[in-house]
């Protein structure tokens, strides 16, 4: 059984059609690729996936549940956690207290606890603080845990978003381009980095630009154009498929 | 600064000794500060300082909506004035019902809770200059309301207010004059005083543990991104309705206070011009920060009265005659005030510590 499946999904825009009837399953396990040209529908379809948008038409299963339009804590909730495109941390916070909130749903404090400090709020809270520090150390910027988000260099700021989202417990990790901007050194640790992910049992949904991570990262890959897909499979031979070629370079080579 | 006055803070600062005859000292002078206001320049102090810790309960009510969660409510008064009038009502010859002020402060908090719910719940959506509106919109609303209701049944008796209000009572000593206790005479601004110190203070460490809390992590979330937020697992409506909900609740108990303190209340105290001057002690004082924003409170609930009992008076000494009215200047200086403190301090009088820790973070590695 696929962990995370897509069943025809359809999202439109006023007159534009971003998605129409897409398809794909994700397997358990697996670090699966999602490419296309620009405002192909990637973003809207992870999106769709993770509760920001409401699909037209279509279903979202994930682990047996049916997800389609819940809203996006109910979807982290079930096991699937984000990361956005343009960074999205908690400027004014610390990057340990970034992390600290992606706890929140796997706790249970509630203002009573918070003003009593009674002993299972303040265990819960100590729990709270190690597991934020140990993914700190996890994704390497436990050494600016205590640096206000917005004051991270931009390579740690990914990382960081990286960190927040597992500390939600996720089954499924979806990050939206996480090597934009980077540099190849930078890529080459963010590799290391989500296959370590993939190691410790975390399925990954990966959107990316970056061609050379794809193929030598993703299991499967899918492409999308014009909110359709059009090839999936191993990198390898989704490489060589004429229609991501035309889709990618535009027309058929004489 | 000599090398003595370093010792002894540091004394007040680190010994365990030290913070105890420190926290000992700021009892007695907060305990006898009534007592000597009254002795130097006249009761009226007593009572505006009493005033002044209402205020402070109410920004530090507002901040938790405005300073942590980052949603702009330009009607908070409203939740003063729903306190304000459940104790008013169920403790006065109004309707001759005279509930004891235990069981209405806590049903007071209560009621705005309520109120605030109700009126969170439809601003969800909202954000920035619209959330605003409709708060400012709310705010009123609830002010017209108790205007006028005296007609078909007389609920609230509309302008003319409710009087005679029962002041609080404890043990049979009323608050509402003066009592002999000890040997000592306690006038009522007194007994009232010591009552809003204690609240107050209560008020004070509930936001403090509040801010250091899963809740007040994702109350800081929401105001920071709450589309990250909400994409982190935080039910943003739930954590919201909650921020308004705390919020009121203080606001509602500084309402009961208030009538107590009053005798009397008036649609006329809940104008929209209360919300406004609650939210400038908190951006101020410095939105988000418990202490600054008391501190912000403090200075603008008794700065302009200080004006006011001096500005005449000095006039009259310097020049001769009184040439600006104590009451327009007040105004004046205190759009002067403002003005400067945002130009010069614009996270506010006393910012989050976060700032701080900004700066040295770079020297704390993998510290927790």
């Amino acid at each position: 059984m696929p962990l995370l499946e897509a069943r025809k999904i359809r999202k439109s825009f006023g007159g534009l059609q971003a998605l129409s009837e897409v398809s794909l399953a994700i397997e358990p396990g697996e670090i699966y690729g999602l490419i296309g040209p620009n405002g192909a529908g990637k973003t809207t379809l992870f999106n769709v996936l993770t509760g920001l948008y409401k699909p037209d038409a279509g279903a979202v299963v994930f682990n047996g549940i049916e997800l389609t339009g819940k809203k996006p804590n109910l979807v982290v909730e079930a096991g699937v956690a984000r990361t956005f495109q343009n960074i999205r941390l908690f400027a004014n916070m610390t990057a340990m207290e970034n992390v600290m909130v992606g706890r929140h749903l796997r706790a249970r404090a509630g203002a009573l606890g918070a003003v009593l400090r009674d002993r299972a709020t303040l265990a819960e809270e100590a729990a709270i603080r190690r597991r934020a520090h140990e993914l700190l150390e996890y994704v390497g910027v436990a050494r600016h845990a205590h640096a206000l988000a917005k004051n991270l260099a931009y390579g740690d700021q990914r990382r960081l978003e990286i960190a927040r989202a597992l500390a939600t417990d996720p089954k499924l990790l979806a990050l939206d381009e996480p090597a934009a901007g980077m540099n190849a050194t930078e890529t080459a640790s963010l590799r290391g980095l989500l296959e370590q992910i993939r190691a410790d049992g975390i399925t990954i949904l990966l959107i990316e630009h970056d061609v050379k991570l794809v193929m030598g990262l993703c299991d499967r890959v899918a492409v999308l154009d014009y909110g359709k897909k059009i090839a999936e499979g191993a990198p390898a031979k989704v490489q060589c498929d004429p229609a991501v070629i035309e889709a990618y370079l535009g027309g058929a080579l004489p | 600064m000599s090398a003595g006055w370093h010792k002894v803070r540091d004394w007040f600062r680190h010994d365990p000794r030290g913070k105890w005859v420190g926290l000992a000292l700021i009892g007695i002078a907060l305990a006898v500060l009534p007592f000597a206001l009254e002795a130097s320049v006249g009761r009226t102090w007593v009572r505006i300082v009493d005033l002044a810790l209402l205020y402070t309960m109410l920004a530090l009510g507002l901040n938790i909506v405005v300073g942590f969660a980052g949603l702009l409510d330009l009607g908070y008064i409203a939740f003063y004035a729903v306190g304000a009038y459940s104790y008013a009502l169920l403790a006065s010859p109004h309707f001759g019902v005279h509930l004891p002020w235990w069981l209405l402060l806590p049903m007071g908090a209560v009621l705005a809770a309520f109120f605030g719910v109700v009126l969170g719940a439809p601003t969800l959506r909202l954000r920035g200059d619209y959330l605003a509106i409709v708060t400012l919109g709310f705010g009123e609303i609830i002010r017209i309301f108790l205007n006028n209701l005296n007609a078909p049944i007389n609920i609230t008796n509309g302008p003319q207010g409710v009087n005679l209000i029962d002041p609080v009572a404890v043990e049979g000593v009323s608050f509402g004059k003066t009592n002999t206790l000890l040997g000592i005479a306690f006038p009522g601004t007194h007994l009232h005083y010591y009552l809003f110190l204690l609240l107050a203070v209560l008020v004070m460490f509930v936001c403090i543990r509040l801010e250091d809390s899963r809740i007040g992590r994702a109350w800081v979330a929401i105001r920071e991104d709450e589309i990250a937020a909400q994409a982190m697992g935080i039910n943003t409506r739930n954590i919201k309705l909650l921020a308004f909900a705390m919020g009121a609740t203080f606001g509602g108990v500084a309402g009961g206070l208030f009538s107590s303190l009053q005798g009397f209340v008036s649609p006329e105290s809940f104008a929209v011009w209360e919300s406004i001057t609650v939210l400038c002690m908190v951006v101020l004082g410095g939105m988000g920060h418990v202490a600054g924003v008391a501190l912000g409170a403090l200075l603008l609930a008794t700065l302009p009265e200080l004006l006011r009992h001096t500005a005449g008076p000095l006039q009259q000494q310097l020049l001769g005659k009184v040439i600006l009215d104590p009451e327009s200047l007040r105004m004046l200086l205190f759009g002067l005030a403002l003005i400067l403190v945002m130009l010069l301090r614009p996270a506010g009088l006393w910012p989050s510590p976060t700032r701080r820790r900004e700066l040295t973070s770079a020297r704390a590695p993998g510290a927790i």
